[in-house]
């Protein structure tokens, strides 16, 4: 390919692609050290509505409430997920497999609308009949956050495994290691990657799940996303600007700290000659 | 060998398929039969709000199907426009995704190797923040006193303020603004696996670029635009917060419609005779993606 090619259409719409996706999220935050109150009007730098933000008593509360959901629905993810991706990967072909293939793709795709209904049904029936759920709230928006999120895992976990090299899941069982003790001590260390990024990527998909969150909550359990929308509903507000101006910081700085450290992991198993 | 490995998980192995299996089982599948059920009952008010389906009395059962729903459906012109109109947005918004998406995702599937990863993070890295955010963040660019529009009046092009925000303009933007990384995302897997020598062996043989992309690049990238397409266009015909916070009244969509039915209505039949067929509108797409995503999550053993 010749050098002229670098500045090719698809170049081009690579970079303005770019900026159309990280544009508005720029003026964002800017926005969010606005002085004035009216969202759009500039009225100088102030960091005030940061303050604000830390003193709303409703969005810490709802905060600590996702923060709990996303981690425990997270880490059911990663094990459910990861059984999955084993079965589709390392199981053969059978009846079960093609039930359970049909009934862990379908949910990456599912509009919330529909799952969070369902389920909300499914809960209502199993309360009427088994006495549980007694009431809804945290356990069931972990039950629903945990089940679409093992898709997620699934996908990334089942990449991972496709790539190993089978032969040393097999050294291992012909050494005598049960398959228990092999998927422990050979298969989980060299698939961690792909299970922690399967775990943050379900965290971040349960701190963010309005919709099935909406339908499967009940009183006391209202989630961070909850609160936002019922208050970016009356339109816009420099203290949801400030909320967004950290979730980004934050958000940018994990995925900067993992492509960091998977960066430098990769450099050192590569042989020195390199 | 590979055979002994699996013959020799004989109670583990039930173990790993029954957890998952009986937990989706549960938790996804049965739920569908549930909707099924309430949307064949009558509304009433009670709770929950609607009559059982089967009734015993004087020593026999009855079980009342109630088709008053559906029929309510296809006889309002409201929920037929809702769900041509979530179709018809559904339908653009992939379009543009995949005008938009492709050249990116080629672009960086051609970058040198080392600035792929990179780039790829850069891609996702706004689907990994506050999807609510993001929209949210198109509510303060569009709106009438919004950083466009004064943008816009500064520079002298328009006199007054263009009504952008609550129209369905603002939806379009803000579903192909929010959907767009999850088509960069499989089009970048398959096109980063495509053998360059074909494009070379095109080259050699007298093909003009244009045209080898054509016969060439895009076939073998067909299963990317399948997944990536499926991945937008059945979310979107679902979807329910763009266009509650960017779309107008006369935005219709079926998630909005569905949602209202429900938390406003109180109407639970007819919301779950609107997801059932929602569900069978999309029953072929999403066995469409179903197709790509196992056959790329599976090995064959």
């Amino acid at each position: 390919m010749s050098r002229l090619s670098k500045l090719s259409f698809s170049t081009i719409m690579l970079w303005a692609g770019m900026f159309f996706l990280y544009a508005p999220m720029l003026i964002l935050v800017i926005y969010s050290f606005n002085e004035s109150k009216l969202v759009t009007v500039w009225g100088g730098f102030s960091p005030k509505w940061y303050g604000e933000l830390f003193r709303d008593q409703q969005i810490l509360d709802a905060v600590w409430t996702s923060l709990k959901v996303a981690f425990f629905a997270s880490t059911m993810a990663v094990v459910l997920g990861t059984m999955a991706a084993f079965v589709m990967t390392r199981f053969k072909r059978s009846w079960g497999k093609i039930t359970l293939s049909n009934m862990i793709t379908a949910p990456l795709v599912m509009p919330e609308v529909i799952t969070g209904l369902s389920l909300l049904l499914l809960f209502i029936h199993m309360a009427d009949l088994f006495g549980w759920p007694k009431e809804r709230g945290m356990m069931t928006v972990w039950i629903a956050h945990s089940t679409f999120c093992a898709s997620y895992v699934a996908v990334v976990v089942s990449a991972r495994l496709r790539e190993l090299d089978l032969s040393i899941e097999e050294a291992a069982q012909d050494l005598g290691a049960t398959p228990l003790k092999t998927f422990f001590y050979i298969t989980v260390p060299m698939i961690s990657p792909s299970l922690a990024a399967g775990w943050l990527l379900s965290f971040s998909l349960s701190l963010d799940d309005l919709v099935i969150a909406s339908f499967t909550s009940g009183p006391g359990a209202t989630t961070l996303p909850m609160v936002v929308f019922s208050s970016v509903r009356m339109g816009v507000s420099p203290k949801i600007n400030a909320l967004a101006t950290l979730i980004i910081l934050t958000v940018s700085l994990i995925a900067f700290i993992c492509w960091y450290l998977a960066r430098r992991s990769e450099r050192k198993s590569l042989p020195p000659a390199m | 060998m590979k055979r002994s490995l699996t013959f020799r998980l004989p109670k583990g192995k039930y173990w790993t398929i029954g957890l998952p299996y009986f937990w989706l089982l549960l938790f996804f599948a049965l739920p569908f039969a549930i909707v099924l059920k309430i949307s064949l009952s009558t509304a009433a008010i009670s709770i929950p709000p609607y009559e059982s389906l089967a009734s015993y009395a004087d020593e026999s059962l009855q079980i009342m199907l109630n088709l008053g729903n559906y029929l309510l459906i296809f006889e309002d012109s409201l929920y037929v426009q809702a769900y041509l109109g979530s179709l018809k947005m559904a339908f653009i918004t992939t379009l543009g995704c995949l005008l938009i998406g492709y050249p990116m995702a080629y672009a960086i599937a051609r970058a040198p190797k080392k600035n792929q990863g990179v780039l790829i993070l850069l891609v996702m890295l706004p689907s990994w923040t506050s999807f609510l955010i993001r929209v949210y963040a198109w509510m303060g660019l569009l709106s009438n006193n919004g950083v466009i529009n004064n943008f816009l009046m500064w520079l002298g092009v328009i006199s007054e303020p263009i009504q952008m925000l609550n129209t369905n303009f603002a939806v379009y933007i803000g579903i192909i603004y929010t959907y767009l990384p999850f088509m960069i995302l499989p089009l970048y897997a398959t096109l980063s696996q495509l053998d360059g020598s074909l494009l070379e062996a095109a080259s050699d043989l007298g093909s003009r670029s244009l045209n080898t992309f054509w016969k060439v690049t895009l076939p073998l990238s067909k299963g990317g635009v399948i997944a990536g397409s499926m991945l937008v266009f059945i979310p979107v015909v679902g979807e329910f917060v763009i266009p509650e916070l960017l779309g107008g009244p006369d935005s219709l969509m079926i998630g909005k419609v569905l949602w209202q039915e429900f938390f406003n209505n109180r109407d639970w039949p007819v919301a779950s005779a609107l997801a059932i067929i929602m569900l069978g509108l999309l029953i072929i797409p999403i066995t469409l993606f179903h197709r790509y995503q196992a056959k790329s999550m599976e090995s064959d053993l």
